[in-house]
């Protein structure tokens, strides 16, 4: 059994924040909430290494979010920056150059476009390099900021901008690519997902991490009220009903074995979909029941398997 | 200082051992690998005090160069052709981060078709990207350009990558003799790079390449990466004097070659230039008053300088080994831009592409360029762009094309 250790109650969650307000991002932005709550964790001394996306807008100048550092690199190679940075921060240490005490942490922020798609290969590359850093995915489940279009973390019968639905085609026709697998034939020595209404779940994974070496790669629940047609209100309720229905599972890979850290009592999905406009095609004028099936079934089916593997 | 015979890809490596470099993010690709295969070695073996990283491609390559720079290491890398355009877009990042790195491009000329031999399509796309260009003719010029690009790189009135360019195979793989600088006359030229505005450390932070909304901000950072770029006319100049001064070796914006009584003249860049300077002895020895004018400096521009020796000749040829399609080549647009306000400017300009993907230039073909360019001269009408291919090329070509259709009509 998945046990807490240094985030038992949530009073343990540091208050200072290190996300500092006032950022360009949507209102409700759940990526948002996931990083807040690990930048609790993570401090201060850090530098965040960006790829393109949604997170680009968190420093724009002249102004930025953090207090730690940021550098904006491309798309497609944000990992390969913060191959840079560490190397760097390496030799500078090992020469004298740079104080050991002025060490940071090297964090690449990606949302699920650049990660499932264009920087791919740059994080196989950084993985299979065992490059000592963190990567937090946002997946909002589409290219968000660019206005939802279609991507490889989209989930099955999504509408987006680019997966528009009729009568007879329901949205996206493909599965959700499986990213957390693709990462644990890596095998970094630590994966988590996270989701931002679980915080003491989040907060107790990024401590975890904390103690290996190597990449530590998380994989963060962006609920999305532009994208996926809520009011932005409801953000922690969408977030939370993610991981109840089962369709978000919380889990972590440590050297490659897997634990699901919760366990949820799956209520059906309608109840997660029925909240968003990306999935209202799925119910009105008519209800695609096939459709629906068709997602609770993949959902059953990982969940038979995941408990089975756990027991 | 005895000479040692190397080629030009070693006399790069040699440069960045010398300029002790602290990282070098490395990719295969021809004609490039034996520089990262020798840096490689040297690091494995401590004779080199730099990180030696396998990289999963130029564009990750580029990234983490420029990443590691502007963390505050000396970097160095190379590539070619594929490789530079597949990290392009990261090119212009490291501009904008004013990340003085420096790179060394192995020309090779750009599929498709895909070949592996030189020209300057490469680089020269890479023209606008905020990085300044040296194109080096000798193996010499190879290593001694790379410790100019340092330090001109690295002063703060530029602070803008380098790229030093070498002709694949004509200069990669070719062996001459290059006299080796010492370590000490090094440290002397080159001062260790301790940059103070650099670095992400925990006490001082720095935010870099973010976002801007709005012309006002974008157009502010480029035209500072502008200024910087027209700042190392200067700074090179000054650069080349220190060179001198410890080495010997003097090596300005453009070179000129038996120029002084020459009516007309040829402009051409890197290894190129050698077979260049062979035909204008060729054509001195036949009573032709020709010379040579060999750009080495690209970016920044050289336009005084170019003027300078170009000013009151009969006749001026531009030899690009380059094509931009549907216009000609690239670099005899930027002279003839230079020349339009020179009073005393040639009376014609012609412009010539030749040596595409390793394309040979036969004698004849530098006779053609010098005929036509002197009747240019005579007749005050320019001329090109002219495509140079000579009539052997042509049979040789239809033969290849008789023998590809053959083989298509046994297939059907």
């Amino acid at each position: 059994m998945w046990q807490r250790e240094t985030f038992k109650k949530i009073k343990q969650i540091p208050r200072e924040e290190h996300v500092l307000p006032g950022t360009a991002l949507c209102a409700g932005c759940g990526g948002l909430e996931a990083l807040r709550l690990a930048a609790k964790v993570l401090g201060d001394h850090v530098v965040y290494v960006n790829a393109a996306g949604c997170f680009t807008m968190l420093a724009a100048y002249p102004y930025s979010s953090f207090k730690g550092s940021w550098l904006y690199t491309t798309m497609g190679s944000a990992p390969a920056g913060a191959q840079g940075i560490r190397d760097a921060l390496d030799v500078l240490i090992a020469k004298g150059r740079v104080p050991k005490d002025e060490d940071v942490k090297v964090i690449v922020l990606g949302g699920d476009g650049s990660t499932y798609d264009m920087a791919l290969s740059s994080t196989s590359g950084a993985m299979n390099r065992k490059l000592d850093f963190y990567y937090i995915c946002y997946d909002n489940e589409a290219y968000g900021n660019t206005g939802m279009q279609l991507s490889p973390a989209t989930p099955f019968a999504a509408r987006t901008a680019t997966s528009p639905c009729s009568l007879q085609h329901p949205g996206a026709t493909q599965e959700k690519k499986d990213i957390f697998e693709i990462w644990r034939a890596h095998r970094p020595p630590y994966i988590a997902t996270v989701a931002p209404r679980y915080p003491l779940d989040l907060a107790e994974k990024f401590a975890r991490a904390a103690a290996y070496t190597g990449p530590k790669m998380f994989l963060a629940l962006s609920a999305c009220p532009t994208g996926w047609g809520y009011d932005p209100g409801a953000t922690p309720e969408v977030a939370k009903l993610a991981v109840e229905t089962g369709l978000w599972p919380l889990k972590e890979a440590v050297n490659g074995v897997v634990t699901h850290t919760y366990i949820p009592k799956r209520k059906p999905v309608e109840a997660y979909l029925q909240l968003q406009g990306r999935f209202r095609h799925l119910f009105e004028p008519t209800v695609h029941t096939e459709a629906i099936r068709h997602i609770q079934g993949q959902v059953d089916a990982y969940w038979r398997q995941a408990i089975q593997e756990q027991a | 200082m005895d000479s040692q015979m190397m080629t030009g890809n070693l006399a790069a490596a040699w440069g960045a051992r010398l300029a002790d470099v602290d990282y070098i993010p490395a990719f295969p690709i021809t004609p490039q690998t034996e520089i990262v295969e020798t840096l490689a070695t040297w690091c494995e073996r401590g004779e080199l005090a730099a990180r030696f990283v396998s990289m999963d491609s130029e564009h990750s390559m580029m990234t983490a160069a420029g990443a590691a720079e502007v963390t505050g290491a000396r970097v160095f890398t190379a590539t070619s052709s594929q490789g530079l355009l597949h990290a392009f877009e990261v090119l212009y990042s490291i501009s904008g981060w004013r990340a003085p790195l420096v790179l060394v491009n192995v020309s090779r000329a750009l599929a498709a078709p895909i070949t592996l031999e030189s020209d300057h399509n490469d680089v020269l796309a890479a023209r606008d990207a905020g990085f300044l260009q040296i194109h080096a003719e000798t193996c010499q010029e190879v290593l001694d350009s790379i410790l100019m690009a340092y330090r001109i790189a690295e002063d703060e009135r530029v602070m803008l990558p380098v790229i030093v360019n070498l002709d694949g195979f004509t200069l990669s793989f070719t062996r001459e003799p290059v006299t080796v600088p010492d370590p000490d006359s090094v440290r002397r030229f080159l001062p260790p790079f301790r940059p103070f505005h650099l670095g992400f450390t925990a006490s001082s932070p720095h935010a870099l390449g973010v976002a801007v909304i709005g012309g006002t901000t974008y157009a502010y950072f480029r035209h500072q990466v502008h200024l910087a770029s027209r700042n190392a006319l200067e700074v090179h100049r000054e650069t080349a004097e220190s060179f001198h001064a410890l080495f010997g070796r003097r090596y300005d914006l453009v070179e000129g070659y038996r120029l002084d009584d020459a009516e007309d003249v040829l402009v051409m860049t890197n290894a190129g230039a050698s077979t260049g300077k062979a035909a204008v002895d060729a054509a001195r020895a036949r009573g032709k008053r020709v010379g040579l004018l060999r750009l080495r400096v690209i970016r920044p521009w050289p336009a005084d300088a170019i003027r300078q020796a170009l000013r009151g000749r009969r006749a001026v040829a531009v030899l690009d080994q380059n094509l931009a399609p549907g216009q000609g080549g690239i670099l005899y647009q930027e002279v003839a831009a230079c020349l339009y306000h020179e009073t005393a400017r040639p009376r014609a300009l012609c412009s010539f592409v030749g040596g595409l993907g390793g394309q040979q230039l036969s004698d004849g073909a530098f006779q053609a360029v010098f005929e036509q360019t002197a009747e240019a001269g005579i007749s005050g009408t320019g001329r090109g762009p002219v495509l140079l291919y000579s009539a052997e090329e042509h049979r040789e070509m239809t033969q290849l094309q008789m023998v590809a259709a053959g083989s298509v009509r046994r297939e059907m």
